[in-house]
C-alpha cells in the first residue's frame, strides 16, 4: 500500500509538472505537442549531469541536475517557439517532429557516447544509481523523492502567476484574444515565447523526474512512453486550470502506479490479468475521461493559431 | 524559370528537396561531431543505401527489400495525408497499423486465414480504430492527436497480449508464416523474377501503387473528396452547405485507418518480419509515415516517391560505420525533415514574395522606359 502511494505520488508528480507547462503554454496561444520529446530531452539534460557530476553534496546534485534538466528542456523548446511563433509553422507538425527527434537524438548521443567511452558498448543506456539516492530521502520505507516537493511548489508558483501577477494575465490575454492584446501593447510574440520556453523548462523537469521515479538505469531508445501526451489529457481535464490539474494528475498517477505496484495486491493479483492489461490502465482511463470531458473544454480560445499582426 | 516557379506543385518539389538537403547536412554535422573521421564515408553510405554493395545482383535483391518496405510506409503517409487534408492529424496511423499486424498476423497463424481474408481483416482493424477516433472527435470533440497517441499505446500492449498466443516457445517472436500457413503470404505474381528474385517484392506493391492513384483521385475529383476537404476547411460552412460534417469526420478517419492496417498486412504477411510480442515502443512506420506525408507535399503522388526517400534513408542507416555509430542516424534526419516541413508554408511564401518583387521591378522599368521614350518624343 505505501509503496502504490509511494509511485502514485511519483508519477503525479511528473503529471503535473509536464501539464503544467502544457498549460502555460497554451495559455499563452501555443499547443505544445513536443512536450514528450522535451521530456526526452530534459531527462538526457539530468542524466548526463547525474552521471558525470562528482560531488558527494546531495544538496548541490539536486540542484545541478535540476538545473541541467531545466536548461535542456528550455534549449529545445526554443525550437518549438522559433518554428510555432516566429515562421508560423503548423504546431502539431512541429510538435509530433519534436517527439520524434527527441528520441532519436537522444539514442544517437546516449549511444555515441557510450561508444566513446568503451568501443563495445552499443547500448543507449545512461546508469545513475548513486546520484539517484540523493533525491530520496527514506522515511519509514516511504521514498520521499524532492521531486514531490517540486511539483507542490510548481503547482501554487503557477497558479498565483497565472492569476495574480500582471505577467499572467497579459500571458493569458494571448491565448484568448491576440489581437486584443496587442491593441492595449502587449508583445503577442515575446509572450508567447514566454509561454513555450516556460513550457521547456517545467517539460524537462517533467522528463527528469519521470526517469527518476522508478528505475536507476535509463534507456533512452524507449523515450517516456506517452507520458507528454497522458499530460496532456491531465490537463484538459484539469481544465487549463493548476489546481485541478494537480488533482486530475493524482488520478492519473494512481492509476499508471498500479502497473508497477499490482503483483502486490492480492485481490489484484488473484483476478490473473496480463500485465498488459495494467500497461494500458493509464491510456484507457484517459481516453475515457477525455471522451467525457472535451465537450464542454475550456481551452483557450486562440490556442493553435498562429499570430500575424497583419490578420484580422 | 520563374514561370515554372510559380507552379504550387514545383514549388512544393523545390520546398522538398531544400528539407531533404538540410536534413542530411544536419545529419552529416552531428556525424561529424560524433566522430569527424568516417562522417562522410558514413552519410554516404545512409544515401547510397543497397548501392552500398557492389555486385549489380546483390544491389537488385537489397533494392527489392527496400520496396518492399516503402509500401507499408508509403500506406502509413497516404493514411496521415488523407486525414490532413481533412484537416485532422492521425499521428494515431501507427496504432491502427499495429492493430493491422496484430489482425493479419492472428488470422494467418491462428485461424489458418488465406491471404486475401487476413488483408481484409487488417483492413477493418485498423479501420475500427480509425473510427474510434473519428467518433471522439466527431461527438466529443476529443483532440484527435491525444485519442490516437492513447490508442497507439492500447494497440500495442493488446497486440503484444494476443500475439503471444502465436508466438514460438523459445523466443519472444511470432511463428512463422511461411512454415505455418503458407497460403497467408501474399503471392509475388512474377515480380520477385524482375527484382532479383526477392520473395518479399510481391503484389503488395502494385496495389499499393494502384491505391495512391485512387486516393489522388478521390481527393480531387470526386464529390466525396470535395465534401471531405470542405469538412476540414470548415466545419461550419459545411454544414450549412448541407454536408454531414460529423459523418464525414469519421469517414475520413475509417479511410484512413484502413490504410493504415493495409500497410501492416503489406509488410507482415511478405514474411519479411515477425511480430516481437515484449516490443515496449510503437513501431515507427506510422511516425515516419509523417514525414514521408508532409515530404511529398501532401499530395498522394508525391507520397510514392518520399516514402521510398524515407524508407531509402532508413535503411541506409544500418550502411553506418558502427564502430563510432548508430542506426538510429537515419531516425534523427527523419525527423528534422519533419520539423523542417514546418517551414514550407515560409520557403513557399518566400517564394511568391521574390517572384512577386522582381516582377514588381520589371514593371516599373517598363514604366520608366515608356515615360522615358514619351519624354523623348
Amino acid at each position: 500500500m505505501l509503496l502504490l502511494i509511494q509511485y502514485t505520488l511519483i508519477f503525479s508528480s511528473v503529471l503535473i509538472l509536464v501539464a503544467l507547462g502544457g498549460c502555460i503554454s497554451e495559455h499563452s496561444g501555443v499547443i505544445n505537442l513536443g512536450l514528450e520529446g522535451i521530456m526526452v530531452i530534459g531527462a538526457l539534460g539530468g542524466a548526463l549531469m547525474m552521471r558525470f557530476c562528482q560531488t558527494e553534496s546531495a544538496f548541490v546534485m539536486v540542484l545541478l541536475v535540476i538545473l541541467a534538466a531545466a536548461f535542456f528542456g528550455l534549449v529545445y523548446s526554443a525550437l518549438l517557439g522559433v518554428a510555432c511563433i516566429n515562421f508560423k509553422a503548423d504546431q502539431t507538425l512541429v510538435g509530433t517532429a519534436l517527439n520524434l527527434l527527441g528520441t532519436a537524438a537522444a539514442t544517437v548521443f546516449v549511444k555515441a557516447l557510450n561508444t566513446s567511452m568503451n568501443p563495445d558498448d552499443h547500448s543507449s543506456e545512461i546508469e545513475y544509481v548513486r546520484a539517484r539516492k540523493m533525491f530520496i530521502t527514506n522515511i519509514n520505507g516511504f521514498e520521499f523523492n524532492w521531486f514531490m516537493l517540486i511539483a507542490v511548489i510548481a503547482v501554487i508558483v503557477v497558479a498565483v502567476m497565472l492569476y495574480r501577477t500582471k505577467f499572467g494575465l497579459r500571458l493569458m490575454a494571448c491565448g484568448e484574444h491576440p489581437q486584443a492584446a496587442d491593441s492595449v501593447g502587449i508583445n503577442v510574440y515575446k509572450m508567447r515565447w514566454a509561454g513555450v520556453l516556460l513550457s521547456g523548462i517545467l517539460g524537462g523537469l517533467g522528463g527528469i523526474c519521470y526517469i527518476l521515479a522508478g528505475v536507476s538505469i535509463w534507456k533512452f531508445e524507449n523515450g517516456v512512453a506517452g507520458f507528454g501526451f497522458l499530460a496532456l489529457a491531465v490537463m484538459i481535464f484539469g481544465q487549463w486550470k493548476p489546481g485541478r490539474i494537480a488533482l486530475a494528475a493524482l488520478l492519473f498517477g494512481l492509476f499508471r502506479a498500479l502497473s508497477n505496484t499490482y503483483v502486490g495486491f492480492p485481490s489484484l493479483a488473484a483476478l490473473n490479468l496480463p500485465g498488459n492489461v495494467y500497461n494500458m490502465m493509464p491510456y484507457i482511463v484517459s481516453l475515457i475521461v477525455l471522451a467525457l470531458t472535451s465537450k464542454n473544454s475550456r481551452a483557450p480560445k486562440a490556442e493553435g493559431i498562429p499570430y500575424d499582426k497583419g490578420s484580422r | 524559370m520563374k514561370k515554372a516557379l510559380k507552379n504550387p506543385g514545383v514549388q512544393a518539389f523545390v520546398a522538398s528537396i531544400i528539407c531533404i538537403i538540410l536534413g542530411l547536412l544536419i545529419g552529416y554535422i552531428v556525424l561529424l561531431f560524433i566522430n569527424p573521421q568516417g562522417a562522410a564515408e558514413s552519410i554516404t553510405n545512409v544515401i547510397k543505401n543497397f548501392f552500398t554493395w557492389s555486385k549489380p545482383k546483390t544491389q537488385l535483391k537489397q533494392f527489392g527489400n527496400t520496396l518492399a518496405k516503402t509500401m507499408p510506409l508509403l500506406m502509413c503517409s497516404l493514411s496521415i495525408l488523407f486525414a490532413y487534408k481533412v484537416g485532422l492529424f492521425n499521428i494515431g496511423a501507427a496504432g491502427q497499423y499495429v492493430a493491422g499486424s496484430c489482425a493479419c498476423l492472428y488470422a494467418a497463424l491462428a485461424w489458418g486465414w488465406s491471404w486475401l481474408p487476413c488483408m481484409l481483416f487488417a483492413i477493418c482493424a485498423g479501420a475500427v480504430l480509425g473510427a474510434v477516433v473519428g467518433i471522439l472527435k466527431a461527438y466529443c470533440n476529443v483532440n484527435e492527436v491525444i485519442s490516437g497517441i492513447m490508442l497507439n499505446w492500447i494497440s500495442l500492449y493488446s497486440a503484444n497480449t494476443i500475439l503471444a498466443k502465436v508466438k514460438e516457445v523459445a523466443s519472444p517472436y511470432t511463428m512463422y508464416i511461411t512454415d505455418v500457413n503458407p497460403s497467408a503470404i501474399l503471392p509475388n505474381a512474377g515480380l520477385d523474377k524482375l527484382i532479383g528474385n526477392n520473395k518479399y517484392v510481391t503484389i503488395a506493391v502494385p496495389l499499393a501503387l494502384v491505391i495512391a492513384i485512387v486516393i489522388s483521385i478521390i481527393l480531387n475529383k470526386t464529390k466525396l473528396g470535395y465534401e471531405l476537404k470542405a469538412t476540414g476547411s470548415n466545419k461550419n460552412a459545411a454544414r450549412y452547405a448541407g454536408m454531414k460534417e460529423n459523418q464525414n469526420i469519421i469517414l475520413t478517419l475509417v479511410i484512413a485507418g484502413g490504410l493504415a492496417g493495409l500497410g501492416a498486412s503489406m509488410l507482415y504477411q511478405t514474411g519479411y518480419m515477425r511480430w516481437e510480442c515484449t516490443q515496449s515502443s510503437v513501431p515507427g512506420m506510422g511516425f515516419n509515415g509523417i514525414a514521408a506525408a508532409f515530404l511529398g507535399g501532401l499530395s498522394p503522388i508525391g507520397a510514392i516517391f518520399s516514402s521510398f526517400f524515407i524508407q531509402h534513408i532508413t535503411d541506409g542507416g544500418q550502411y553506418v560505420n558502427t564502430n563510432f555509430y548508430s542506426s538510429q542516424i537515419s531516425d534523427l534526419i527523419s525527423s528534422v525533415i519533419i520539423y523542417l516541413c514546418g517551414f514550407v508554408l515560409f520557403i513557399k511564401i518566400t517564394m511568391n514574395n521574390m517572384i512577386a518583387k522582381s516582377e514588381d521591378r520589371r514593371i516599373q522599368k517598363q514604366k520608366t522606359a515608356e515615360t522615358a521614350g514619351k519624354e523623348a518624343d
